[in-house]
């Protein structure tokens, strides 16, 4: 893909923006449609894209192998960490309403934190995936 | 039986496990195991558009909550396929995976080819 | 009309032997089931369906295809016998939705039962408009959970199937090749 200038010119104005649109789908998804899963899959949307267009190899210098694996696991553990963090401010697993002062205002930030951990986990898969089916070399 | 009057709010159904069924179809009578995935996934749609179709209520708005708003659609299939559809590709991906190995061990990903390279070896 | 246009999608992935022309008729299989989402006022499952089912799971495909082969090898075998359980499991299935509530009854039994709750109360118990992120991430976030492990659980297992090192245990290479193949991570 060394020879298509066009599609190089074009992904890298893209892709900022992509990002963009990534982190606005998690962080407004609990007022519109959107949410973790969606906002994870467009955020790894962008990383293979730059896969597509530049190569794998560039596209690992930019986000190593331990980094996607590092961020598989952080998701989860931030998923698991909100509900364990529920029990020692003294409700039950995943209960939000004691995370903070209100009970709304807990459900807020549990729902933040939540939806943080899935897209994280998520972004990470779908990266992770699209990498190790491209690396493939036979 | 007043099976004439049912049929317009049944159609949708209807279509939907006909689509069900050619993606049933395409797993059981097919031998590339690519296309048995590709049967699987249509296989897998019909069964959200099933659990969509069950959500809608008629002048139901989407279940994001308005002041302007009385009616909305049932949210909890939303949630439930929405999970699914996710969770689908990332077992897809994981059936994919298998795809290559076995092309590695077998060159080839046709059912019957495998299974006589197998009766072979024994 | 929508899954009019999805039914011939998926009677030309039966159809057709090219594989390439099948991943993309899936594709735009996954691209209609969006956009019957929408005119079902599922939002967030449209939007879902179209990066992930359209976008994602296509690309791997292909990805998968590259490696693979384009072409499905004609079989030989014979139809009638999976073309029969086919008709008559849509047979039953259809029999059994003689009794379902119809399409777009307010009063289905799937409609009346914790569903009045969650759209009454979760604005003034979580406070965000959107029912399907309160419901996802708090009512059922066990549920979530279980989901998002899955998603992890398949990102190892693809990466013990084809991530690097991977050689070692393949049969018809040499053992002598992995210390190549190490050195280049994926």
């Amino acid at each position: 893909m060394n020879n298509h200038s066009i599609l190089r010119v074009v992904s890298k104005f893209m892709i900022p923006f992509i990002l963009l649109f990534a982190l606005y789908v998690q962080f407004h998804g609990d007022f519109g449609p959107g949410g973790g899963f969606q906002a994870g899959v467009i955020f790894a949307a962008a990383f293979i894209l730059y896969g597509l267009i530049y190569g794998i190899e560039n596209a690992r210098k930019v986000l190593p192998a331990t980094a996607t694996r590092l961020l598989l696991a952080a998701g989860v553990l931030l998923y698991v960490g909100t509900g364990l963090f529920g029990i020692f401010m003294g409700g039950n697993f995943l209960d939000y309403n004691v995370l903070a002062a209100t009970a709304v205002g807990g459900q807020h930030l549990g729902i933040l934190l939540v939806e943080f951990g899935v897209g994280t986990t998520v972004a990470a898969t779908m990266v992770t995936i699209f990498f190790v089916f491209a690396g493939q070399d036979f | 039986m007043q099976l004439p009057v049912e049929i317009p709010g049944l159609l949708n159904y209807w279509i939907v496990i006909v689509l069900m069924m050619v993606g049933f179809f395409v797993v059981i009578s097919h031998g590339n195991l690519v296309k048995k995935i590709v049967g699987l996934n249509v296989f897998q749609v019909s069964v959200f558009v099933l659990y969509i179709t069950m959500s809608k209520i008629d002048g139901g708005a989407a279940p994001i909550l308005d002041d302007a708003i009385k009616n909305y659609s049932n949210p909890l299939p939303h949630v439930l396929i929405l999970t699914a559809i996710v969770v689908g590709v990332a077992t897809t991906a994981l059936g994919l995976a298998l795809i290559v190995r076995i092309r590695d061990a077998y060159g080839t990903i046709e059912d019957d080819e495998i299974t006589n390279q197998e009766r072979d070896d024994a | 009309m929508i899954l009019f246009l999805m039914a011939i999608a998926a009677f030309g992935i039966i159809k057709l032997r090219n594989l390439f022309a099948v991943v993309m008729l899936s594709g735009i299989f996954s691209l209609l089931a969006a956009s019957l989402y929408v005119h079902l006022t599922a939002v967030d499952v449209a939007f879902t369906e179209a990066s992930v089912g359209a976008g994602i799971s296509t690309l791997l495909m292909l990805a998968t295809l590259a490696i693979t082969g384009e072409y499905e090898k004609k079989h030989t075998t014979n139809n009638l016998f999976p073309l029969l359980i086919v008709v008559v499991t849509g047979a039953a299935l259809i029999y059994g939705t003689l009794d379902m509530p119809l399409y777009g009854a307010a009063n289905a039994p799937a409609n009346l039962h914790l569903i009045p709750r969650f759209i009454e109360q979760s604005g003034t118990e979580i406070g965000i408009p959107n029912i399907v992120t309160s419901v996802l991430a708090s009512y059922r976030g066990y549920d979530t959970l279980g989901e998002t492990v899955v998603i992890f659980t398949a990102a190892i297992g693809v990466l013990v199937l084809l991530g690097r090192g991977r050689n070692r245990w393949r049969p018809g290479i040499s053992a002598d090749a992995p210390s190549k193949d190490e050195e280049n991570e994926v």
